[in-house]
Formats: C-alpha cells, structure tokens, sequence
C-alpha cells in the first residue's frame, strides 16, 4: 500500500490533508482499515462541533472491534462524510479518497504530524 | 514452554494468500483473507474453505473405548453407530461444562474393539486430554493426544457437495448430517465428515497434515466456477452467531452447566452404560431441576434497532438495572444489523420482551429479545 504524499499524518493511523482555505480533510489510513476489517459503522463529529489534536472525536466499529477516532488537529468541524454514515465499507475501499472522515477549519495544529514516509516506516516497523 | 505459536501445514499457503494473521489458542490462524463479510456471505450463498487445524483431536480406543466415553462425557456414546457423529460436553463433578465436543465413532479397529475420535476445541484441548486419560483409569482404554496427527479442511456452502463430489470416490447422498466415514479426497486419504459450525451444509475433511496443502488447492480448483473462496476465523465467528452454536469461553464456562446453556438435551440420564454413572451426574440432575423450576438466567438473542455493535462482557440493561451479560455480539451480515447472545435473567428472557437495552460504552442501545436461532437455513 502507498500513503500519498501531499498528506500528512499521525501515530494513530489519520491523515490530513494540506488546508485549502484553512480547511483541512481528516481520514484514517489503508493500513489502520486493513487493520479495523469491514467498518460497519462511523460515528463522526458533528459539523460545528470543536475538536481537538490528539483528542478522541468518534469511532469506528469493525466485525471485530470498535476503535476510537482522533482528531489530528483543532477547530472546528465544517463537514462530516455523510456517505461514510451511509456505506462506512467505503473506509476499507478508498480510505484516502471517498473514505474522507470530516473536515475541519484548523486552528491549530501539533508538531509531530508525519510525512508520508515517516509514517510508511511507523506503520511497517511499529517506530 | 516456547510460546512461538503453532503454525498448521497451510502457513505458508495462508501467507501466499495474503492472509491477516491471528493468534488463537496458541495457534497463528488466518483472520481473513481479504473482506471478512465477503467470505461470510460466500458461506451463506456459495461455498468457503477453512482451515481448522487448531481443533484438538483425541482418539480413544479399546475394548472399554464406550465404557470410558459413557462415564466421562454427559452424552449416550454408546448409541453412536459406526460412521455417525454425535455433539456432546464434557463436563466437571460439579457440573461445569469444561468443554463441548464432537465424538466421531470411526471404523473398528484391528481387533474389533470400537475406535472414537474425539474434537475438542484448541483452547481445551490438552485439558480434555488431561480429564479423558485421568477418567481411563479403570477402564480398558486407550486415550491418545492425535493434535499433530491431523489437518482439518472445511468445505461448507450450499455449493460444497457440488465441489467435493467432483474430487471424492465417497457416497456424499449417502452421507447424512453429523455422520463420517473414510474415503480418498483428491487421491489421498480422509476422514469425511458431514459437520461444521456455520449453520450450512458443508463438510470437514481429517488429513494427514502432509496433504492438506494438495487437498487445499484442489478443492481451491474444484469450488473456482461457483463462487469459492478462503476462509477465516473472524467469518466463522459471524456464521456461528447467526446459527446461535455457542462458543466456548463465551457462552460455555466452567461456571455453567449444559441446563444453564440451553443445552441440557445434551446430558443423557438415561444412559445405563457404568450402571448409568458419568462424572457430573449428581450435580446435572440438581441444574436440571433448577433450569425447570427456577433458571436464573436464560441465554437469548439480541437485535440492534440501532447501529453500535454490542461485544462480549457488556451489561444487558432495563429500566436502569443490569439484568444480563452479552456473551458475543458482532454486526450480522445475514440480518445487516448488529446481533448478540447474552445471558439475561428469566423475567426478562421471553423473546419480545420490550425495553431492553445494551450498556455500550454508556449508553444504553435499544435491543430486541428474540429466540436463538437467528438464521436457519432453508433444507
């Protein structure tokens, strides 16, 4: 699998798209889906709600597990994926593309976000 | 003890497959291959293969072989014929149920004394083995640990007699549900037997392990024009759900007798093998008596109105108060709505019982009460 490289990302397996606007795209990687299997259901931040870097915003429950959504930066939600509520298959098919989480006008954002490569080589090596 | 897990004879196939990894029992098992509700629905619709190798076989023979199974385990044994399969437990003098099983009886053995085979689950099996040897003394028995002796290949679908047909010199028509008997599959020798824990048709094939890899691709082959496809335990886990078959560890526990799981019919007073002694006699007939009179709690079906997936260890609530435990719970895909078994007292057991609800992560999500099975397949 590939990350693309115009995202950024965290340890807990989100991206981030580069902000237009000051509106960033929040997802969660190929790798973290392949490890969740089917997604049955997202529970996403609501649009005007405030979140917050690091801080859990949601969840996602898979056949096997439920696992808990963070939010790779802060502000404010301006959009949630409504296709994703819908089909949340759709986060095992494109999680880069229509998998899409929600979106955020970024107030602020931590330092460690990673770039693509650094997070291809956390997310093989664990480091 | 090294705590590496165990790998079956198909490892490395699993790895060619791409397979997502787990580890069970102390086993490296495939999870799934690619989309777990995919190979759940190829089982429901088509056919899906599965490696079973974890499974504990034990085989018991002897001139005392009945004798033996007839005092340990809480099932009549001595009335399974010759080619026939029977679910039973096993279970503690208390009543505790250690494990379930199914006991194959096999072909006779050389000297005509009878020959069992005996299934325990992986994460069982060296206590069965443990209580079955302990429980031989006395008896003019052999009780003998076949774990490395064995692969397990399920085939199971409504296409599988289709698939294993075209690769078996076996009488399949003649092959009733819960039976077995040897034949060749793909040119090399197997136990065939009419089981499985999907709540399909299907069957499960005993091999030596250094064939299972040729049998593996030849059914792969054989099952390609009708929709066939690998396996793994997280669909098995979903199939079992559906077809409410317990699970041990989650709806089977020491703590429980058969009567509390529903399953009593499992336990065979009549039996009159031993002068009808077993082990756990005594404390069965005191649960079956409570399970009439007064069961405490009664294991059930849940349906989700909602979305949110109830998982094993959450409370079943009503008007504020626990009154139940989820013993598992996962999205159905059959139903397409989140399901669970759970124990839930008597009072509010009855299958459309109104305000019962799952505690899930603190809220409380509406469920509906209704009678296991929650899929059935039409025969």
């Amino acid at each position: 699998m590939s990350n693309p490289n115009q995202l950024r990302y965290t340890k807990e397996h989100e991206w981030l798209s580069a902000a237009e606007d000051g509106v960033a795209t929040v997802g969660i990687t190929e790798f973290a889906a392949n490890a969740l299997g089917d997604v049955v259901f997202a529970q996403l931040p609501e649009v005007g709600d405030t979140v917050t870097a690091g801080e859990t915003c949601g969840e996602l429950e898979s056949t096997k597990s439920v696992s808990d959504l963070y939010s790779p930066v802060t502000g404010e939600v301006v959009a949630a994926n409504q296709d994703v509520v819908d089909d949340p298959s759709l986060v095992n098919t494109a999680p880069f593309e229509g998998g899409w989480l929600f979106k955020v006008r970024v107030t602020g954002e931590p330092d460690e976000l990673l770039s693509a490569d650094e997070y291809t080589a956390f997310s093989e090596t664990g480091n | 003890m090294s705590t590496a897990p165990r790998l079956t004879a198909l490892d490395a196939l699993h790895r060619s497959l791409g397979a997502t990894m787990t580890d069970f029992a102390g086993w490296d098992m495939p999870l799934r291959y690619g989309s777990e509700r995919d190979e759940h629905n190829a089982v429901r619709t088509r056919a899906g293969l599965f490696d079973l190798s974890h499974m504990g076989e034990i085989t018991v023979t002897g001139p005392q072989a009945v004798e033996l199974l007839d005092h340990a385990l809480v099932g009549n044994i001595s009335t399974v014929g010759v080619g026939r399969a029977r679910y039973t437990m096993i279970c503690r003098e208390d009543g505790g149920i250690l494990d379930d099983l199914i006991v194959y009886r096999l072909d006779e053995a050389e000297d005509a004394s009878p020959r069992y085979m005996v299934v325990a689950n992986a994460s069982n099996a060296q206590v069965v083995l443990d209580a079955l040897t302990e429980r031989a003394a006395g008896f003019d028995a052999e009780v003998r640990d076949d774990r490395d002796a064995y692969a397990l290949i399920a085939v199971q679908g409504p296409e599988s007699p289709g698939i294993l047909k075209s690769l078996t010199d076996a009488d399949l028509d003649g092959l009733k549900y819960y039976a077995g008997l040897p034949g060749t599959v793909a040119g090399v020798p197997a136990l065939i037997a009419r089981t499985g824990y999907t709540g399909e048709d299907g069957f499960e094939l005993f091999l030596k392990p250094e064939h299972a890899e040729g049998v593996w691709k030849a059914l792969t082959e054989a099952g390609e024009g009708v929709g066939l496809i690998p396996c793994g335990l997280s669909c098995r886990d979903t199939l079992r759900l559906e077809a409410g078959m317990p699970l041990y560890g989650h709806e089977l526990t020491t703590a429980l007798t058969p009567f509390d799981a529903g399953l009593g019919r499992v336990v065979k007073f009549e039996k009159t093998t031993n002068g009808g002694r077993f082990v756990g006699r005594e404390a069965l007939e005191k649960a079956a008596e409570r399970a009439e009179t007064a069961p405490p709690r009664k294991l059930v079906g849940l349906i989700a109105e909602g979305r949110r997936v109830p998982r094993a260890g959450m409370s079943v609530v009503k008007d504020g108060e626990v009154v139940g435990e989820v013993t598992s719970g996962a999205p159905s895909p059959t139903l397409g709505k989140p399901i669970a078994m759970a124990y839930v007292d008597a009072a509010h057991a009855a299958p459309g019982t109104q305000g019962v609800g799952v505690d899930i992560r603190g809220t409380h999500e509406p469920y509906e009460v209704v009678a296991l099975p929650f899929y059935k397949r039409q025969k």
